[in-house]
């Protein structure tokens, strides 16, 4: 089965049933998607799918008819995303867990909406979990992000 | 230096020691023969030093014992070590204790230990059945966040003040000048001429000399770190997803397992048939394990889908399989009377006409951090390693040991960064069932991952508690309270049964946070029911206060309605201690309390002194169509010096929306015997649409340090009570409330 991720093309031979999730993290070795309920009710999971996010452990890998870019694809330290440079100016992780998926539907709400209200913000990521509590700061940092995408 | 010098007389050993061409410092010397009577219970590995500071051609890395569950501890440590050491954060590597260099290993034998020696006295004190230490243990392990600070604010300081000063020594050698002429700063020795020689430089030359121990931390006119915004050591890698965890754990050969224990917990298993999973794609092998069944394969989906495909009869639970019959079980233990303990009992309460009574309830509530549980074990003959995210390393450490029959000394727990614990990570079932795997897999890496419903069925939940309050008012006062509560001991179920460590006297767990409230009530007392033994139990994000916090606060707002005072007014009325005064005072300050509010709005407020930390919190709520929406919430803690402006502002946001999140929509019950809840589907906490604004004020008016990881929970729901009673007209006597009231 052919998948491109972050660039680059993959051929894997996994079962076409196997959500994507497991694929990226345990065929792949990308770690930056993770596992928090295999259900779609935490966002823990969430990659983004020809630009728009999913939740991946709800994704079978049979039904991916795009291009996939996960945490690791969106910017790294040396060249952050504006959503992790946001994400970083304002500490907005605890354990951290859950924030490539609050990245990953951060940056998709931006890319559809440029200048989200809080309502729009609440909307777009109430379906990613925080279990350490990090929602205000996550609705600060996405505002900043809207801020610098649009100056840029 | 008074209370530092005899830190570092008694329990603290500074020095330093050659290690493969680097040096380490701030020894910490686990054994002492002077004034620990538990020696003898030590092992030849526990005279092992843990040191601070690790210097070599590497760099420097300090350690930072305590684990971290994504409170900041490795940067706050970090922070102290730093401060006095003169390195700026970006130029360490942090370590939590057990790195993989070999030498490290065979120079700290008991490396994977990540507790200061005071603690590790208590961990022997436990073994030994103290009861006074057993209470401090577990403060100590339930709030990593929130004795790290207390803990180390000294100790670290003064391991950097040593590494300073002997590292300016070994300069002073190798360049001819006098210690006085040289300063440090941004890692490097500086010399007069202004040339530096950066520490890594200096360390072979420091391991050789005498440690210079005469030293005492700066005053707080000079700290440079300590109290100003920090970027915290770990906030790159979570801003990039590239932070790695426990779950993220790979190696070469390794298997991936899942396992399906009893959701009765605690029965057996009566029958299972592999048939199908066992030709599965991908499965390797059907292990039983204890109280269920495991699978091996070449990924962690093919493992989950494998225990799935496992037909298993299940034996009974161990403890009543409704919700009603444990609720029942709570109200016949406070009707027999036979108390566990009466921390206090001041006046006459027996004596008084009661004018209102009460009576309120806490549901059992899983921890369900986001990262499910996970181990990876390898085990050979004569040595087994553990990677995992725990806070109990030592307890795993001697569990496996029992279990594989490997010298204690030869298992090596790795103590990985945690997706958060909440208090789960206090538990290491997850580590004992990886190890049953992997005792069947010799040679071969294992890891365990738990399905996210696996996590949540096999948790050892907060206690369910049932609190009775009979009180009186008169003329405007509240003049007395009296509040009896049960609950199944913590003590019970997680030390005794779990660990294996005999806890005797009472479990202060079921009063915490209830009898040593800082309120001059002339009538008060309160007394403590240990239920017995019902679902199994542990801590959870600040223990019994999580609970009790409800149950007191709540009770004081009925009272101080029926007095027809004002609730600050009639705290700080009532208030003997003067930070947790200026704590309330604060608040209500912040949020301009006793002001004019709209129509469909309401506060309330509510305090706890829990884990040495006064805090208190006013909410604001909105009683509109759609129901109730949590609108602002302020809140002010007492921690004697906030270290970290921007983490602590995190924390206590984050403990609030804890404490309300669990306040409005989560309960863990029972049916036929199991946990009814699987998932976050029923089991959520609080959502980004339901948070409140947050506003918080750290206060530093003690002159010693307490901890914010906790206190922040106890305060949110009474207070979130209170705002719902003077929103609607009725109280609130049960969580969640979301059962009772509608929320946005
Ligand atoms: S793991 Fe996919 S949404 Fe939770
Ligand atoms: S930062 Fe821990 S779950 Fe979000």
């Amino acid at each position: 089965m052919k998948l491109t991720v972050n660039g680059v093309a993959h051929d894997v031979d996994v079962e076409e049933d196997m959500p994507l999730l497991w694929v990226l993290r345990d065929e792949l070795k990308l770690d930056g998607p993770k596992y928090g309920c295999g259900v779609a009710a935490c966002g823990a999971c969430t990659v983004h799918v020809g630009g728009v996010a999913v939740r991946s452990c709800q994704t079978l890998v049979g039904d991916v008819d795009g291009p996939v870019t996960t945490i690791e694809g969106l910017g790294n330290p040396d060249e952050m995303h504006a959503v992790q440079a946001a994400w970083l100016k304002h500490q907005v992780a605890q354990c951290g867990y859950c924030q490539g998926g609050q990245m990953m539907q951060a940056a998709d709400l931006l890319s559809n909406n440029p200048n989200p209200t809080d309502e729009d913000i609440d909307d777009a990521m109430s379906g990613n979990l925080c279990r350490c509590g990090t929602y205000p700061r996550i609705r600060d940092a996405v505002k900043s992000a809207a801020k610098n995408l649009q100056v840029s | 230096m008074g209370r530092i010098g005899t830190i570092a007389r008694r329990s603290f050993l500074v020095g330093s020691a050659a290690l493969l061409g680097g040096v380490a410092f701030g020894y910490y010397m686990y054994k002492q023969p002077v004034d620990n009577p538990l020696d003898d219970d030590l092992a030849q590995g526990e005279a092992a030093l843990t040191p601070y500071v690790l210097i070599n051609a590497d760099g420097v890395t300090l350690i930072t014992p305590r684990a971290d569950m994504g409170q900041g501890a490795y940067s706050v440590q970090a922070a102290l070590i730093a401060e006095e050491l003169d390195i700026e954060l970006d130029q360490i590597n942090v370590d939590p204790g057990p790195p993989s260099a070999a030498y490290w290993n065979t120079a700290i034998a008991d490396e994977g230990v990540p507790f200061p020696s005071t603690d590790r006295g208590m961990a022997a004190e436990t073994m030994r059945g103290f009861m006074g230490a057993v209470i401090k243990l577990m403060g100590m392990q339930i709030t990593g966040g929130s004795t790290t600070v207390p803990d180390g604010f000294e100790k670290l300081r003064v391991a950097g003040a040593v590494a300073r000063e002997t590292l300016k020594a070994a300069a002073a050698e190798m360049s001819n000048l006098t210690i006085t002429q040289l300063k440090t700063e941004r890692g490097a020795v500086v010399l007069p001429d202004g040339k530096r020689i950066p520490y890594e430089a200096l360390a072979a030359k420091a391991a050789e000399i005498e440690p210079v121990t005469d030293v005492a931390p700066r005053p707080s006119t000079q700290w440079r770190l300590v109290g100003k915004p920090m970027q915290r050591v770990d906030m790159v890698s979570k801003s990039t997803g590239t932070q790695s965890y426990g779950i993220d754990m790979r190696m070469e050969g390794m298997v991936h397992a899942a396992v399906r224990v009893n959701p009765r917990k605690g029965g057996e298993v009566i029958s299972f048939d592999a048939t199908d999973a066992e030709v599965m794609r991908g499965v390797q092998k059907v292990i039983p394990v204890a109280g269920g069944v495991g699978a091996i394969a070449d990924n962690t989906w093919r493992a989950f889908q494998a225990v799935d495909a496992i037909e298993v009869e299940w034996g009974a639970a161990p403890y009543p399989a409704e919700q009603s019959e444990h609720w029942q079980v709570l109200a016949d233990t406070i009707d027999a009377g036979d108390a566990d303990a009466t921390p206090r009992d001041d006046g006459d309460v027996d004596g008084l006409a009661t004018t209102v009574e009460v009576e309120f309830r806490a549901p059992y509530l899983a921890h369900a951090p986001l990262e499910p549980m996970n181990a990876t074990v390898l085990v050979t003959d004569d040595r087994v390693d553990v990677w995992t995210g725990n806070q109990i390393p030592r307890m795993t450490q001697s569990s496996v040991a029992k279990m594989t029959g490997v010298d204690v000394d030869d298992v090596h727990v790795h103590i990985l960064m945690m997706g958060g614990s909440f208090g789960h990570r206090l538990e290491d079932e997850v580590v004992k069932r990886a190890t049953e795997l992997a005792m069947a897999m010799k040679g071969t890496p294992v890891k365990l991952t738990y399905k996210r419903e696996e996590d949540t069925l096999q948790d050892f939940t907060r206690p369910l508690a049932l609190m009775r309050g009979r009180g009186a008012v008169a003329d405007g006062k509240v003049t007395a309270m009296e509040i009896k509560v049960a609950s199944p001991s913590i003590m019970d179920s997680q030390m005794v049964e779990r660990q294996g460590f005999p806890v005797p006297g009472p479990d202060t767990t079921i009063t915490q946070a209830l009898w040593d409230q800082p309120y001059a009530i002339p009538n008060y007392r309160v007394t403590g029911y240990r239920a017995p033994k019902l679902g199994p139990v542990s801590s959870w994000r600040s223990v019994g206060a999580s609970q009790n916090g409800f149950f007191h606060e709540n009770f004081l707002n009925t009272l101080i309605h029926a007095a027809g005072a004002d609730p600050v007014e009639e705290r700080l009325r009532l208030m003997t201690d003067d930070p947790s005064r200026k704590t309330l005072e604060a608040v209500a300050e912040m949020s301009g309390w006793g002001g004019e509010l709209a129509a469909n709005k309401a506060r309330g407020v509510a305090f706890c002194l829990s884990f040495g930390t006064p805090c208190a919190q006013i909410i604001e709520i909105t009683n509109g169509e759609d129901g109730i929406k949590l609108d602002k919430v302020w809140v002010a803690a007492e921690v004697g010096k906030v270290v970290d402006p921007v983490n602590f502002e995190n924390l206590v946001a984050g403990g609030v929306i804890w404490g309300l999140g669990h306040a409005i929509n989560s309960q863990i019950t029972y049916a036929d015997g199991r946990t009814e809840q699987e998932n976050f589907w029923d089991f959520e906490g609080l959502r980004n649409y339901q948070t409140p604004e947050i506003i918080v004020r750290g206060l530093e008016n003690r002159d010693y340090v307490t901890g914010v990881g906790e206190p922040p929970v106890p305060p949110a729901a009474p207070a979130l009570a209170e705002a719902i009673f003077r929103a609607t007209g009725e109280r609130p006597t049960e969580m969640p409330f979301g059962e009772r009231f509608g929320f946005v």
